[in-house]
């Protein structure tokens, strides 16, 4: 099992940020890489077992089923179905957590997967700098970080 | 229930914050609330059970206990026991997370308690603010000035007194390493006897060095004593090739399991402990070890005395059971039978029912040979010893057990009967050189030469072995002497006294 953990200070009160990514089919709005998402069956999107279906900029196609969405911790679990990266057995939680001492907000996104170990760095790497990193960078920008 | 949690970014990093939160006896060099702590009966700062008793700025006075201690999650709680404000059933949690992407620190706190409800949202704020919200920025500035001056972290050092803690400053003849910028993940800060090359005590120097956490089939432990053993003269010097400078000497010490790595089920964390054998490196505070050859110490064995009789000990019993399996009414020669193994041989095999004829150098090491069982002591290992021994057994000793070597290798010889056995385990006078084996052929003797690692290689040996001189000892048939204590400070005394051969019984370092 391979892990990847990334975390941000979002300059921003907890629950402004977790009103921002809460929406399971909101990646265009908030993300860099993310072209267009649609949820499966016209479900809700925040509805647990909901599918989003998204492209990726690059034209990459991704399925991702929300496993567990929690207001009261600021939380959502989610799990890959379909994806180009060749992984397998991924679960990715985001979690919002505020900060009292400054009223900003600490960001934390985190994913377990397996995968052929001679392309582990290069997901490590793809998943913790071009996906994680590269969304939390977007949303500290857009609430006027640097 | 009241509920306050506070959290603040701390902009240091998280190993560096954590390596002053998780000391439960550092509040008093960061916390401004704080003037003085202390950890109630002597225990290590980091023990799970561990009380600190604060005097507040204020006057005040309070005790709270450590519930648990993750160093992997980076968490720890507590609770109060003892308080001047009405917190009842507080307990209190803090967790860190890193923040990747700026090498900051997350730092939660929080807790819940039952306050009188006329006086909650009171209580809520002074914890909250007062002490926590106060505490993390406090900590923050603490660590951006630097510690400096008595700013060393009490807790690796895991020893009773507290107000001998920064040792290291204290003695500028001490060489000590600047501190390693960002620790890896998990590393805990250790005080440890580093040699940078082969050649006399003043070799040895005292640095702080970062242990990394216990990898598969390892324990972390943090030491309380080290054996100081003649193999370790030989390793300094390079006589014996066990260290490739730099390095840290030793080979035997006593503890508690500090965090044990994955596939290991035998030890838990929290375990009285002890280790005699290779790789080199016991001269330490804190030392992460395989842990096939660490073995539980009884309750009724303190860490000083395993520290001081594990080696030896175990070097007896192999010797006595496994070597030469001592029998009933065997004539058995000890040499050196006031030494270490030799004073827990002569025990032992007379425990055993076995007659020991004991060889010493004075008439003072005679009377603790004496002490020791021995039916019959010689001074000296001369024609006079050979005679008393011939005397005395009618056709020669059954086994010589002799670790002086070069000296005594003729008179050990001639000492033995028909079918004998010289068991040559050392040699303090001296390499014993090259020697003929025809006459051994005269009196058809056995000739063993073992080697102490050879006895203890597997889990399920070295088990065994501390089974057995535990057991020896509970029953009575061994008593490890109390050993003299030094300070790891003064190792290079230590050194020098006991290579010149001024000591007597075993030496331990406390850490």
């Amino acid at each position: 099992m391979t892990r990847v953990y990334v975390s941000s200070v979002i300059p921003a009160p907890a629950a402004t940020v977790w009103r921002r990514v809460r929406d399971f089919n909101g990646l265009p709005e908030w993300t860099p890489f993310v072209a267009e998402s649609r949820i499966e069956q016209g479900l809700p999107s925040d509805k647990v077992g909901c599918i989003r279906n998204f492209t990726l900029t690059d034209g990459g196609k991704i399925r991702e089923q929300l496993l567990a969405l929690s207001d009261y911790d600021m939380s959502c679990t989610y799990s890959i179905l379909e994806s180009p990266m060749g992984v397998e057995n991924y679960i990715a939680k985001l979690s919002i957590t505020p900060v009292t001492d400054g009223n900003v907000t600490f960001a934390q996104w985190q994913a377990d997967f397996d995968c052929p170990p001679e392309r582990e760095q290069a997901l490590i790497d793809q998943i913790g700098r071009g996906v994680f990193q590269a969304a939390f960078d977007a949303l500290r920008q857009s609430f006027g970080g640097r | 229930m009241a509920r306050v949690r506070e959290s603040a970014i701390v902009d240091a990093p998280i190993d560096e914050v954590w390596r002053w939160v998780r000391d439960f006896n550092s509040h008093r060099d960061w916390h401004p609330a704080i003037a003085d702590s202390e950890i109630e009966n002597g225990l290590p700062s980091d023990t799970v059970g561990a009380v600190r008793a604060f005097t507040l700025t204020d006057g005040g006075f309070l005790r709270e206990q450590l519930l648990s201690l993750d160093d992997e999650a980076h968490e720890l709680s507590y609770c109060l026991i003892e308080s001047p404000l009405p917190l009842h059933n507080y307990v209190a949690t803090i967790r860190l997370m890193p923040v990747t992407d700026s090498g900051a620190t997350f730092w939660q706190w929080e807790s819940e308690f039952s306050p009188p409800p006329d006086r909650a949202r009171e209580l809520m704020e002074l914890v909250g603010h007062g002490i926590y919200r106060a505490g993390m920025r406090n900590l923050e500035k603490y660590l951006r000035a630097g510690p400096g001056e008595g700013g060393v972290l009490r807790v690796a050092r895991a020893s009773a007194d507290t107000t001998r803690m920064p040792r290291v400053e204290e003695r500028p003849d001490m060489p000590r390493a600047a501190p390693a910028a960002t620790p890896v993940a998990g590393t805990l800060r250790a005080c440890a006897v580093v040699m940078d090359r082969h050649g006399g005590p003043e070799v040895l120097s005292l640095r702080d060095v970062d242990v990394s956490p216990p990898g598969t089939g390892e324990v972390r432990i943090r030491q309380s004593h080290v054996g100081v053993n003649f193999i370790d003269i030989y390793s300094r010097t390079g006589y014996f090739d066990l260290i490739t400078p730099p390095g840290i000497p030793g080979m035997e010490a006593a503890g508690t399991v500090e965090s044990v790595g994955p596939g290991v089920a035998h030890l838990a964390t929290g375990d009285r402990v002890a280790y005699a054998c290779g790789p080199t490196g016991s001269y330490t505070s804190i030392r992460t070890m395989n842990a096939d050859l660490v073995v539980k110490i009884p309750d009724w064995l303190d860490a000083a005395h395993a520290a001081a009789g594990l080696l030896k000990g175990v070097a007896a019993g192999f010797l006595l059971h496994d070597v030469h399996p001592v029998r009933r009414d065997e004539w058995v020669v000890v040499h050196a039978a006031a030494g270490g193994v030799g004073t827990l041989l002569t025990q032992w095999a007379s425990a055993l029912g076995a007659r020991v004829i004991a060889t010493v150098s004075d008439s003072e090491k005679a009377r603790l040979a004496e002490a020791n069982g021995a039916r019959e002591v010689v001074i000296g290992r001369g024609q006079e010893f050979i005679e008393r021994v011939r005397q005395l057994t009618g056709s020669g000793a059954d086994v010589v057990y002799d670790a002086i070597g070069r000296d005594s290798f003729e008179a050990s010889i001639a000492a033995l009967a028909i079918r004998g056995h010289l068991v040559s385990f050392g040699q303090a006078s001296g390499d014993i050189g090259a020697r003929e084996i025809g006459p051994m052929a005269s009196k058809s003797l056995t000739l063993s030469r073992p080697n102490y690692g050879h006895y203890i290689a597997d889990r399920a040996m070295m088990t065994m072995q501390a089974e057995r001189l535990f057991e020896a000892i509970e029953q009575g048939f061994l008593k490890i002497p109390s050993p003299q204590i030094a300070r790891i400070e003064d190792v290079v005394r230590v050194h020098r006294e006991l290579e010149s051969g001024r000591t007597s019984g075993a030496i331990v370092l406390e850490v």
